[in-house]
């Protein structure tokens, strides 16, 4: 086990070599706009230097001078000691930035995960356990509405009726007006308040995919023969199905669950932007549109590791999880 | 529960019997006979893979309904376009009464200074000479040269040096009349001067003038000039500002009233609103007049069933072209991704080893790019190029499809692993077909159904992407629509909650097109799945 474990790790780490050198080469390949406008800005000061001497300047300073390969070797030399330069758009050190706005992301991305969990599971249960009645078909046309609704069109509607119309919530933002005056509690009640419609976003759209794989994974077990053998015993169905069914579903579930834990700290970008939540997703698009090089590299690096620990993760619990699958 | 289980379960094979002679107990001779007769009639009923697939794709409601959702969006993208008597990007006008500014008004509270003929007062002068006024001081000296200030009357000074005049300054201003000659600098201050003093006539280079309530300064019956306090600017090119409209203006502006009318030359009387703007002390005279604009989200009517957009153009038809556009880029890039997918999972799965490890580490990279934000990179910087809108939509599909087949050759090794080693394959070695019709006859048709399902699912899953970037102004732009970039309008909060019209069709579009795909390949799933009893 612990040999399977260090070998998948090693071999994460190749991978997420040579994915940053692709993003890294990817992100220099193109034109540096930002580079360029910034110089074209300063060059128009009164007596100031020409374009191109400001451009040499800028990329001297921002390390862009070097060759693609040697400059991703200078970026990756300072990414191991945790120093990941200074975002150009925020003017402070990418991490520094990266700490202030990463928690906001993961309180939200947790509570709407946890809010997944109870929906979609005892839903997929259900619908699994009531296979091709009315109840599954609801359910399971649900879940493929969640999917398909386009997350920017469901937080419009969301923002019409409960911002606009009801007048509940305010549009966008983490803050209200006068957050500064309000004691502890007001605050956490203002900023709880804000986040509620990011939240069922979040949960509608992405609560669909949990269900249908509950669904799917408690079907087979269903169909399998140790059910059919505790039918057989006369025991409740309450029992062949909660006891027996469900027990063994909670393989793939955990499995997956853990999967994702990672991507909770990858914040949610179009949610984040179409609320103006500023988490790292928000942040990061306000950076990449931009092209803050330094930053988008960043949050680039940082989702690949959450993908990378995500695969691990899910693969180690596989393991743990279900003793028929044990990797030699 | 049970019960209606084992009914789900037998269903097929009754159906299957209904085909076959029924076991019948029967012991007729003629039916004993019938049942081993070779007529059609009694022959089993064999139904194709592909027919049973068919079936249970067709039993299965919510797929059915998928389906003909999916047609409606087709015929309605695609022939739509054909039907529609608009073009994509036609604009449309209307007349409108707006509100334009025709003139501003100025109350003149500062010092207007004039140069006396071949004299020079700059600025430099003119703000010593500010100085000097408030300190109430009479002369300033500036490069040792001395100035006079002489006060000739209320807010009226005349600048000299060494007995030369060189300018003057003052509060009210001296204008010429609509049709006279410029006003000379020396009837300007002979006239200044008498009018700050509240004199009614004055006499210059023996000529008398005279000076009526009105600020008229006549010579006999002509108006050589006039002078006022109020600066009035047409705002429209072209637009002369006659004596007697600012004469109607002032009377107006005087008694604070709110509106003014005036009959012009034409002997149209106009009306005029007047609005004081208290920021800059000033006044604006607006007029309503009939413009030709864009007609702008115009509400829902006969000729234009969804109203129209902001430029004007008919929403209806921009929703049937921007669902042919998303509809095209999400088949384009989701065959982008198979064809990927499928050459370099079929090449993988089959020779194994090396390669196999080779690819699929490629694969593992390509997955753990996040796709999202570098889109959204890419899209910024084709936004900081200024990408021709068509080209740019070409490098969006091949983007995203190149960014998605991982996924594919993924399923597709999975499935050539296992379907490799089978007696199919070794027969095919044993025939001596070469390697690539091996692969891509005999081992991928295999894998197709599930490639299949994926594609149906990932098409429905590319067009969210899309419209998804297209709302963040990242994907296709104007002058194409796409559902996306139709949905972008709600940016601005004031289209999101008066103009309903605008997005929330083409959102729904989106929801039915996305969701007919998945209905449809979570049905070819299940239809495909031998497994499936049903």
């Amino acid at each position: 086990m612990r040999k399977f474990i260090i070998k998948r790790i090693l071999l994460s780490i190749v991978i997420l070599f040579f994915v940053a050198f692709v993003i890294y080469v990817l992100m220099r390949s193109l034109p540096a706009s930002f580079v360029e406008s910034m110089a074209m800005q300063l060059s128009q000061g009164a007596g100031a230097k020409s374009f191109d001497e400001w451009m040499a300047q800028l990329n001297a300073s921002y390390g862009l001078d070097q060759g693609i390969v040697p400059g991703f070797f200078t970026w990756l030399g300072g990414a191991l000691q945790g120093n990941f330069g200074d975002s150009w758009k925020y003017a402070v050190p990418v991490t520094q930035k990266f700490q202030e706005v990463i928690w906001v992301s993961f309180i939200m991305g947790g509570i709407a995960f946890i809010l997944e969990l109870i929906i979609a599971i005892p839903l997929g249960v259900i619908a699994a356990t009531k296979q091709y009645s009315r109840t599954d078909y609801v359910i399971t046309a649900g879940a493929l509405v969640g999917i398909s609704l386009p997350t920017f069109f469901f937080a419009t509607l969301l923002k019409l009726f409960f911002s606009v119309q009801l007048g509940w919530f305010d549009l966008a933002g983490l803050v209200g007006r006068d957050f500064k005056n309000l004691d502890a509690w007001g605050q956490f009640w203002d900023m709880a308040n804000h986040l509620v419609l990011p939240i069922v976003t979040l949960v509608i759209v992405s609560v669909g995919s949990l269900m249908r794989y509950t669904r799917t994974n408690m079907l087979e077990v269903l169909n399998s023969d140790y059910i059919r053998t505790a039918r057989a015993k006369g025991l409740s169905e309450r029992k062949v199905i909660y006891h027996h069914a469900f027990r063994n579903t909670l393989i793939p579930l955990v499995t997956i669950v853990g999967g994702s834990l990672p991507g909770l700290f990858s914040g949610a970008l179009i949610t984040e932007t179409l609320f103006s939540i500023p988490g790292i997703g928000y942040v990061s698009y306000e950076a990449m549109r931009i092209g803050d090089i330094p930053f988008s590299m960043f949050y680039m690096t940082f989702l690949a590791i959450l993908t990378l620990a995500g695969n691990l993760i899910s693969d180690i619990l596989y393991a743990v999880v279900d003793p028929r699958v044990r990797i030699a | 529960m049970r019960e209606e289980k084992n009914e789900l379960k037998n269903r097929p094979s009754q159906e299957e019997n209904q085909g076959k002679n029924a076991v019948n107990t029967s012991d007729d001779a003629v039916q004993e006979n019938n049942q081993f007769s070779l007529n059609d009639d009694r022959r089993v009923k064999v139904l194709s893979p592909g027919t049973l697939v068919v079936k249970r794709f067709l039993r299965n409601r919510l797929a059915v309904v998928g389906l003909v959702m999916l047609l409606c969006m087709f015929v309605f993208s695609f022939l739509g376009g054909l039907l529609s008597p608009y073009g994509e990007d036609e604009q449309f006008y209307t007349y409108t009464n707006m509100e334009k500014e025709y003139v501003g008004v100025v109350q003149n509270k500062d010092f207007r200074y004039v140069a006396a003929d071949g004299q020079e007062f700059g600025s430099v002068l003119q703000a010593q000479f500010l100085l000097a006024v408030n300190k109430q001081e009479d002369s300033f000296t500036y490069k040792d040269v001395t100035y006079d200030l002489t006060k000739e009357g209320e807010d009226f000074y005349t600048i000299s040096t060494g007995g030369v005049q060189i300018g003057m300054a003052s509060k009210d201003i001296v204008n010429a009349p609509d049709d006279g000659d410029a006003v000379s600098y020396d009837l300007r201050v002979a006239a200044l001067k008498a009018y700050t003093n509240g004199e009614t006539s004055f006499t210059l280079n023996g000529t008398d003038y005279t000076l009526d309530d009105e600020g008229n300064v006549m010579q006999g019956d002509t108006v050589m000039a006039y002078i006022s306090r109020f600066v009035v600017q047409s705002k429209e090119n072209g637009v002369a500002i006659t004596r007697n409209f600012k004469e109607e203006l002032e009377k107006a502006l005087e008694t604070d009233d709110e509106e003014f009318k005036y009959t012009g030359e034409d002997g149209e009387e106009h009306v005029y609103r007047i609005e004081y703007k208290a920021d800059t002390d000033s006044w604006s005279v607006l007029q309503e007049t009939e413009t030709y604009v864009y007609d702008s989200y115009a509400e829902p009517s006969s000729s234009h069933w969804l109203g129209l957009d902001k430029n004007g153009m008919d929403m209806m038809t921009r929703l049937m072209y921007g669902g042919r556009v998303s509809l095209i880029i999400g088949f384009i890039v989701v065959f982008i991704a198979a064809f990927l997918g499928i050459v370099f999972g079929g090449i993988s799965g089959y020779f194994g080893g090396w390669v196999d490890n080779l690819i699929m580490r490629i694969v593992d990279v390509f997955y753990c790019i996040p796709s999202m934000p570098l889109i959204i990179i890419i899209g910024a910087s084709m936004d900081a190029m200024q990408v021709d809108p068509q080209i740019r939509m070409l490098y969006l599909m091949l983007i995203l499809g190149f960014l998605s087949w991982p996924s594919v050759a993924r399923l597709v090794r999975g499935q050539i692993l296992s379907l490799r080693e089978q007696e199919f394959m070794t027969a095919t070695e044993a025939c001596g077909i070469r390697v690539s019709r091996r692969i891509f006859r005999h081992l991928i048709p295999n894998v197709i159904p599930q490639l299949i399902v994926t594609c149906t699912m990932s098409l429905g899953s590319t067009i969210l992407t899309e419209a998804t970037l297209s709302f963040l102004g990242l994907g296709v732009k104007f002058p194409f629509a796409s559902w996306g970039n139709i949905i972008n309008d709600v940016n601005n909060s004031f289209v999101m909650t008066n103009y309903w019209f605008v997005w929330i069709p083409a959102g729904i579009c989106l929801l039915i097109t996305v969701l007919g795909f998945n209905f449809v390949g979570d049905g070819l799933r299940d239809a495909f799945d031998p497994k499936m009893k049903r």
